[in-house]
């Protein structure tokens, strides 16, 4: 028999119960189609969560007071909270440096903002001038915080445009009215060009202050919640975490880094474990799609047995008239991967038509990548020969005698 | 030509075992219509399935066209079958849904024809068993049963078979249609063709040349009177 016989015969065989054909097929499309979608949500959100990591800015390191335990996984009790990093921490970092570009302290605290009638609960970010350069910071109008408003304890406060938009109505522009935070009085000065993001990681959703303010009239003490350094270079990365290491570690008089009441992190570590966390989403998601390709797999076993047990008497013909044992199991295992990979294709194109409807209906990113897709019919192929081979093997088996006498 | 040298076959099943066939000899010339006759329980299906290469015997010897083919393993077997021996079945046992030309055609696919050849091939075989150029193109379901049986016969001339062999061809079909078919069967053994037929019926059976009875698994006769019966037929 040679490759084109036996894609002939399959189309014979398959063509000749086109229903059943189709329904089998079904459990494949339905499986594969939920693989590549659920896969394209994961990696999506993957997708969502590293830009969002990296739209805070480039060649970002990060101090934070607390320690952390573990490698690279969130488990470290109290970090964020802990106030043991001081302002003083923060200007030796800005002296002492070199290798920064900018280098910006920042308090962050959760407050009620209010404005006449309005009110939002919302991130009040004290910081400095050097913020914009660090984390890439657009003014859409007014100005942001200037070195001077930072050493004058100004009462200014620049807005993000969600802020804004809760505060003052959307698309308005605020810049010169007031805000009150925790009782003081804020003029606000500015409004931030949105930088996109929903949920609740709103990086529009914030007030920024001066630093000094924050400290002074709103946390009444001088502890900062991060300093975030941007690195001249990403060569430069990982000589700035040692550097800042060593001069906290000196500063807080202290000599083991694995004990230390701060950590350095670097964008690559966050983003690490943001990848660490969006991997496991991504393969429960695909898990569990997997299950319903492990069925679709399954009906397909199920057909190919009811078609052998019908063909019995074909297959003693077949035998009878000179097949050979290779050539009846090739015939029945490339029918059944016939199914799984034209089921496959289609599977591909429900997944990728499911995917499109999740991103415009439910907001979320999603990404079909080439693996994902070359994944879907690597397996699906698999499935072919893996539940095809037990039928074919139990027609190739048939002593020809018995099937030609197959009632 | 066919050898058989002594065969014979038993089955076992749960310990207990049947000879079927004890003892069988005999040879058949290239050229010869042989009837194999015998009431049903006489072994006669089991003396075919050994000639048609589908089984091996317990012992003895079954010499194909010079070749032992008595051990050899169920491949081995497949492959002398694509090449020696065409079958012809009371059931018809044609593809259905499939056109009469590939059905005719099927065997050369196996024993791999190049496909170009293949319809050629079918389509002399098909006008030599008798079938009608405008029917090629029918699905098989769609013919008459004296017509699926011409079919049948053609799938077992296409690779010029050292062998037809017959297993009860007219017993699907009424005694007109079977009396034409028969009269197919003795066309084709003017042409050379080698034929063995299996029945239980008489009137079947007096179509051949020669008649091998067959009882409890042993030859109780084998005439050849039935030569000069053949050429009354002709001249009739």
């Amino acid at each position: 028999m040679t490759t084109r016989d036996i894609l002939e015969e399959t189309y014979w065989a398959l063509s000749g119960n086109k229903v059943r054909s189709a329904l089998t097929m079904l459990g494949i499309v339905i499986g594969i189609g939920s693989v590549i979608a659920m896969v394209a949500v994961g990696q999506g959100a993957q997708g969502s969560i590293q830009s969002s990591i990296e739209s805070a800015g480039s060649n970002l390191v990060t101090v934070v007071p607390g320690a952390q335990r573990g490698v690279g996984v969130s488990v470290s009790g109290g970090r964020g909270t802990a106030t043991t990093l001081t302002q003083a921490d923060a200007d030796a970092i800005i002296a002492q440096i070199t290798d920064a570009r900018a280098v910006s302290p920042e308090l962050s605290r959760r407050y009620q903002v209010t404005s006449k009638g309005t009110n939002t609960n919302t991130t009040v970010n004290g910081t400095v001038a050097a913020y914009t350069d660090v984390h890439n910071i657009q003014i859409d109008s007014g100005v942001f915080i200037s070195d001077d408003n930072v050493k004058s304890l100004a009462k200014v406060a620049v807005i993000g445009p969600t802020t804004r938009d809760d505060l003052f109505g959307v698309g308005s522009d605020p810049v010169g009215q007031t805000i009150k935070i925790n009782s003081n009085i804020f003029k606000v000065i500015g409004v931030t060009v949105a930088k996109g993001g929903t949920g609740f990681n709103n990086p529009d959703d914030i007030v920024y202050v001066p630093i000094s303010t924050a400290q002074r009239f709103l946390a009444g003490d001088t502890y900062v919640s991060t300093v975030s350094v941007a690195a001249v270079s990403s060569d430069a990365m990982s000589s700035i975490k040692d550097q800042i290491t060593s001069l906290l570690l000196t500063r807080h008089k202290m000599s083991d880094p694995t004990t230390a009441d701060f950590t350095v992190q670097s964008q690559a570590d966050i983003l690490a474990t943001a990848s660490t966390v969006t991997n496991t989403f991504t393969m429960l998601l695909a898990s569990i799609a997997g299950i319903s390709l492990l069925v679709g797999g399954i009906g397909i076993m199920n057909m190919m047995l009811t078609t052998v047990t019908e063909r019995t008497r074909e297959i003693g013909l077949r035998k009878a008239i000179g097949a050979e044992r290779r050539d009846i199991s090739v015939q029945f295992l490339m029918e059944a991967i016939s199914l799984t990979f034209i089921g496959g294709f289609f599977g591909i194109i429900l997944g990728w038509l499911i995917a499109q409807i999740i991103s415009s209906f439910a907001g979320l990113s999603t990404t079909i990548s080439i693996s994902s897709v070359a994944l879907s019919f690597g397996v699906s192929a698999a499935i072919g020969i893996v539940f095809g081979y037990y039928p074919a093997r139990r027609a190739a088996r048939l002593s020809p005698i018995e099937a030609l006498r197959y009632e | 030509m066919i050898e058989l040298k002594n065969i014979t076959k038993t089955y076992t099943n749960n310990n207990l075992s049947l000879q079927v066939l004890k003892g069988i000899t005999f040879s058949i010339e290239d050229g010869e219509f042989v009837a194999i006759m015998g009431p049903s329980g006489s072994g006669k299906s089991t003396l075919m399935h050994i000639i048609g290469a589908l089984d091996t015997p317990t012992s003895g010897q079954y010499l194909l066209d010079g070749h032992d083919v008595s051990t050899l393993a169920e491949d081995e077997l497949a492959r002398i079958r694509k090449t020696k021996i065409g079958f012809v079945f009371q059931a018809f046992n044609l593809l259905p849904r499939a056109t009469v030309l590939r059905n005719a055609s099927l065997p050369l696919m196996y024993a791999g024809v190049p496909k170009e050849e293949r319809d050629d091939r079918a389509k002399k075989a098909l006008l030599a068993a008798g079938l009608l150029e405008s029917h090629f193109m029918h699905l098989s379901n769609q013919l008459s049963g004296g017509q699926m049986q011409r079919v049948a016969i053609a799938r077992a001339l296409v690779n010029n078979p050292s062998l037809i062999l017959a297993d009860e061809p007219t017993g699907n079909l009424d005694s007109k249609t079977g009396n034409v078919v028969l009269g197919t069967f003795q066309k084709l053994n003017r042409e050379g063709h080698t034929i063995v037929l299996i029945t239980h019926e008489r009137d079947v059976a007096e179509h051949a040349q020669r008649i091998i009875f067959l009882r409890d698994g042993v030859i109780e006769s084998d005439d050849r009177s039935h030569v000069q019966r053949k050429q009354s037929y002709d001249n009739a």
